[in-house]
């Protein structure tokens, strides 16, 4: 858990880079296929392995997409801004320099609001991803490998590098940014947003500072970090490691750090003495990107609502919590499902509570996306309705659902079939409550005897038969009002 | 043996079947034959290729279909232009025995327009030097003179189009590399606008400033293989979006009326030959008579040329040369790890100017010194549009030597990379503008060799460029 600073008399200032994977059909710079896990090597061509003489052409859509998250995050976009190379050697990098954006990237100087605190957006550029390097033999350690092998399919995918201004104060609330962003880079169609698959990065810097001080401290910048989870623990304990050392009157030495997963700890990557000189200068093989206005009206007019108005929508028009409404949109495609369903005729609160209750859960452990769900939005109105007209009770509901989830039928179809409507005709209902008292005298008794809590415990008992006698298809309100007056409540 | 028909005239008996594309390939084949194993010109003649191909230039023309304003004529390509399958050298050891998957889009124009790659010429390695000498598999000698440099870099296209090896030949040009050796070798060579011809399959030097151009025996000619190469390329986003240029059809509209200014600093400098001036001012007459006007002309800025571009170039080159790291083609020296084996790959692979250049460029760039050495030279590089700029403000042209004297022996600046890279100070500034500029032969110096006028251009300024080249051509006959 993150500690404030009053309590430690240490104030946390992180800043985060997030990359983020663009969804382009094709690479930032060429025709080739963007896709995740085709068989190494296959999505290349020549020029995202930068053979001799090739050259890049940039994707149009790439820039569409750099511009919705412009939008996105109240950026400032120039009249112009220009590639630039990023020069240093790695095997992965098939150029030996990889064009990105330095002094002049797309976005520039704009805000995301978090929990009701907006976080300075500094930039956002975009630039070609890297190949990937396997390292064979010694346990896949690049000091102990045997050999290694490149794969080059990724060399090239369409990136956008967010840069956060540094104003985040705490391990949480880094997860809530990065959660923000996730939710709506997603929004605005720009990405998969997956961490696991790596289509979105986040490296942090990290620096500690007296609580009230203005100058920032020495800062840290930790890499290696897959997942919201892993981040919160590398960002809680590189905050632990650097505030032991200032309180053991140590400097924090600026420099790269590794998170290590298994190891829950942090270790040093290279020093700043180490750092590469990067000798960025304009890519010549590119001219400016120079968005016209007919391209940013065409983004500006395609952009979809974002999360936080949607949000803020939901929690008034639908009367719902803020924390349903955060839980509804933070699943992919959730949100559009129980808009559908309301739309349909169901009340929104009824909705949100199948959507967010067993409908996410089913979700969860399928792990099937909301667009295969074999239910479709106006069939979860139809259950809702069936509830709300008294044909069926919750728990029988929930056994409609779970049957509408196995294969595609709607729930009438269900009801009609397995004959489980809910009884609720109260001559009937009374008769059968009639037979269960002159059966069971001695409980009869003791419910007449005893207090309040004896009384509740024989009150369940005779539901509970109820329920046995009628298969669950009693309707409980009415039962429980029939045995009311007849044991003269 | 020479063949003297042009390749204007050849294409036109090619397709009218007065001649076969076989034969006239065939033809160039026995002159490389005889003459080569002197002069070094070629890195890899590609007789079975060019063979076939004309084949089936023959075979259109029996069919009845038009190969193509090139139909059978032979082009030598220098060999930074990517050709598939066919070894694609750079004049480097780093890259012996790469063969490129794809082929450099010229190369395809120049085919679809029926030329047949007749083989990979020689140069300095990738680019760089004023002599071929620099060529990783050994000199190339001038036709003229076998005891003289070609100039470089791309002296072997030269040699080949001098020596009647191939009627027209493609080069590069970052600095003067096409127009240098062009004057060296007494043969046209253009250096077209920048963005003008696409730079797809041309292995880079300097992406800023290379350029791919023709060279030819004739005016006409190198016109009609500019007006092929040329015109938008959606493989190169530098290209300009524009289609190549009309030259032919108003290559002989004469000079009259147009104003041609000679560029003192380029001309009357110390280290320009006399007689190399003089010949530009017998240029300079000759226009008069047909009807120009002509007069001399400051453009103050050029005379930081030089300096500008060993900055600018080698930058670019120290990124574009870094790829060469033994992982994916070409040489590989292995090491105890990657850093190892990319040191002892370059340290093997490249020769001592690439390095120079490489560690110049390299320099340049660092923290520390980027604004003091790449961003003042990009500055000046913007004084020499702007003075340019000013000048075709009043002239049409402009004109001034192509190299400060006539061809030099092998070896006499070998020892001297700061007196080399002085052979280029006449052609660099067009370079850094972007703008066009040619060689055209007009006399000889008293060594017998040829001397070379530049025409210069503004940007896209080919048209007028070519009628003027076209008439100093009529006068040097």
């Amino acid at each position: 858990m993150s500690t404030t600073a009053t309590a430690t008399g240490w104030e946390t200032v992180v800043g985060l880079e997030v990359h983020c994977e663009l969804a382009t059909v094709t690479k930032l710079f060429c025709g080739c296929a963007n896709t995740f896990g085709a068989e190494p090597n296959t999505n290349i061509c020549p020029v995202c392995l930068g053979l001799p003489g090739s050259l890049p052409v940039l994707n149009e859509r790439a820039v569409e997409f750099a511009l919705r998250v412009g939008e996105a995050l109240h950026c400032d976009v120039p009249e112009r801004s220009i590639f630039a190379r990023k020069n240093y050697f790695y095997p992965d990098m098939p150029k030996d320099y990889q064009i990105s954006q330095y002094d002049t990237p797309i976005c520039v100087d704009g805000w995301l609001e978090v929990d009701g605190t907006r976080v300075g957006i500094e930039r956002a550029h975009m630039e070609e991803d890297t190949g990937k390097t396997l390292h064979v033999g010694g346990g896949g350690r690049i000091h102990e490998a045997d050999h290694s092998l490149v794969d080059y399919n990724r060399a090239g995918l369409p990136l956008m590098e967010i840069v956060s201004r540094p104003d985040i104060r705490d391990a949480e609330q880094a997860r809530a940014y990065v959660s923000e962003l996730r939710g709506l880079l997603e929004a605005i169609g720009v990405s998969d947003v997956k961490m696991e698959e790596g289509s979105l990065r986040v490296d942090a810097n990290v620096s500690l500072r007296p609580a009230g001080a203005e100058e920032f401290g020495t800062k840290v910048e930790v890499k290696n970090m897959n997942s919201l989870r892993s981040l919160g623990h590398a960002l809680d304990y590189e905050v632990t490691r650097q505030r032991e050392l200032l309180e053991a009157g140590e400097r924090i030495a600026q420099e790269t750090r590794h998170w290590d997963e298994d190891g829950g700890v942090t270790s040093s990557l290279r020093s700043k003495e180490e750092a590469f000189d990067y000798r960025y200068f304009p890519e010549p093989d590119l001219v400016p990107v120079a968005p016209d206005a007919e391209m940013r009206a065409r983004v500006q007019s395609s952009m979809p609502e974002l999360p936080a108005a949607r949000r803020a929508r939901l929690v008034a028009d639908w009367g719902i919590a803020e924390q349903d409404a955060r839980v509804l949109l933070s699943t992919p495609g959730l949100g559009e499902y129980a808009e559908a369903a309301v739309a349909a005729g169901a009340a929104p609160k009824d909705v949100v509570n199948w959507c967010t209750g067993d409908l996410l859960g089913y979700l969860n452990e399928s792990g099937l996306a909301v667009g295969a769900l074999p239910l479709a939005p106006d069939g979860l109105a139809e259950l809702i309705e069936l509830v709300a007209d008294g044909t069926l009770s919750r728990p029988l509901a929930k056994d409609v659902l779970a049957e509408c989830l196995l294969e595609p039928k709607r729930p009438r179809e269900v009801v009609d079939e397995r004959g489980i409507a809910q009884v609720s005709d109260e001559g009937e209902l009374g008769d059968l409550l009639d037979g269960i008292l002159a059966a069971h005298p001695e409980d009869v008794a003791e419910y007449r005897a005893g207090d309040e809590k004896a009384r509740k415990k024989k009150n369940g008992f005779f539901m509970g038969e109820a329920m046995k006698a009628t298969k669950g298809s009693g309707n409980p309100q009415l039962l429980a009002r029939l045995l009311k007056e007849r044991l003269g409540g | 043996m020479t063949v003297a028909a042009s390749a204007t005239e050849l294409a036109a008996a090619v397709r009218a079947g007065e001649r076969s594309a076989r034969e006239v390939v065939d033809e160039h084949l026995a002159v490389i034959d005889a003459r080569d194993p002197e002069l070094h010109a070629f890195l890899h003649v590609m007789a079975d290729e060019a063979r076939a191909q004309a084949d089936e230039v023959d075979a259109a023309v029996r069919d009845g279909r038009d190969p193509g304003p090139l139909a059978g004529v032979p082009v030598a390509l220098k060999d930074v232009l990517c050709t598939r399958g066919i070894p694609t050298t750079c004049g480097s050891r780093i890259l012996e025995g790469w063969r490129p998957p794809y082929t450099a889009t010229v190369v395809d124009r120049v085919r679809a327009a029926g030329g047949i790659a007749i083989g990979k010429t020689n140069l300095d390695e990738f680019a760089m030097g004023s002599s071929t000498e620099n060529s990783a598999y050994g000199p190339t000698r001038n036709p003229r003179d076998p005891s003289r440099v070609p100039g470089g870099s791309s002296g072997g296209s030269a040699a080949a189009v001098g020596a009647g090896m191939a009627p027209l030949a493609l080069g590069t040009d970052t600095g003067g590399s096409v127009r240098q050796p062009a004057a060296f070798c007494g043969v046209v060579g253009v250096k077209p606008t920048y963005g003008r011809v696409s730079r797809y399959g041309l292995v880079a030097f300097a992406s800023s400033l290379d350029q791919v151009g023709p060279f030819a025996n004739t005016v006409a000619d190198a016109a009609v293989l500019l007006e092929v190469i040329g015109g938008h390329d959606v493989m190169d986003s530098t290209s300009v979006r524009q289609p190549a240029p009309a030259l032919l059809s108003q290559l002989d509209d004469g000079v009259d009326g147009l104003r041609v200014g000679i560029v003192e600093e380029l001309t009357d400098a110390d280290g320009i030959d006399n007689e190399v001036a003089a010949a530009i001012d017998d240029a300079g007459r000759a226009l008069e008579k047909a009807g120009a006007t002509v007069d001399r002309v400051s453009v103050p800025a050029t005379t930081y040329g030089l300096s500008a571009y060993y900055l600018i170039a080698p930058a670019e080159a120290s990124s574009n040369l870094a790829r060469y790291d033994g992982v994916r083609y070409g040489l590989r020296i292995d090491g105890r790890d990657t850093a190892t084996m990319n040191a002892e790959t370059r340290d093997a692979g490249f020769g001592p100017e690439v390095k120079r250049r490489i560690i110049l460029g390299t320099y340049a760039l660092s923290a520390g010194y980027y604004d003091a050495y790449y961003g003042t030279a990009q500055r000046v590089r913007t004084l020499i549009i702007r003075d340019f700029e000013r000048a075709y403000g009043s002239f049409d042209v402009l004109l001034s030597p192509t190299a400060p004297s006539t061809a030099f022996a092998l070896d006499a600046k070998t020892a001297n990379p700061l007196e080399m890279y002085l052979s280029d100070v006449c052609t660099i500034p067009s370079s850094l503008a972007g703008h066009a500029a040619m060689n055209v032969p007009f006399g000889a110096g008293a060594d017998g060799l040829p001397i070379g006028v530049q025409v210069l251009a503004p940007s896209l300024g080919e048209p007028v460029m070519f009628r003027v080249a076209q008439a100093i051509e009529a006068a040097a006959q």
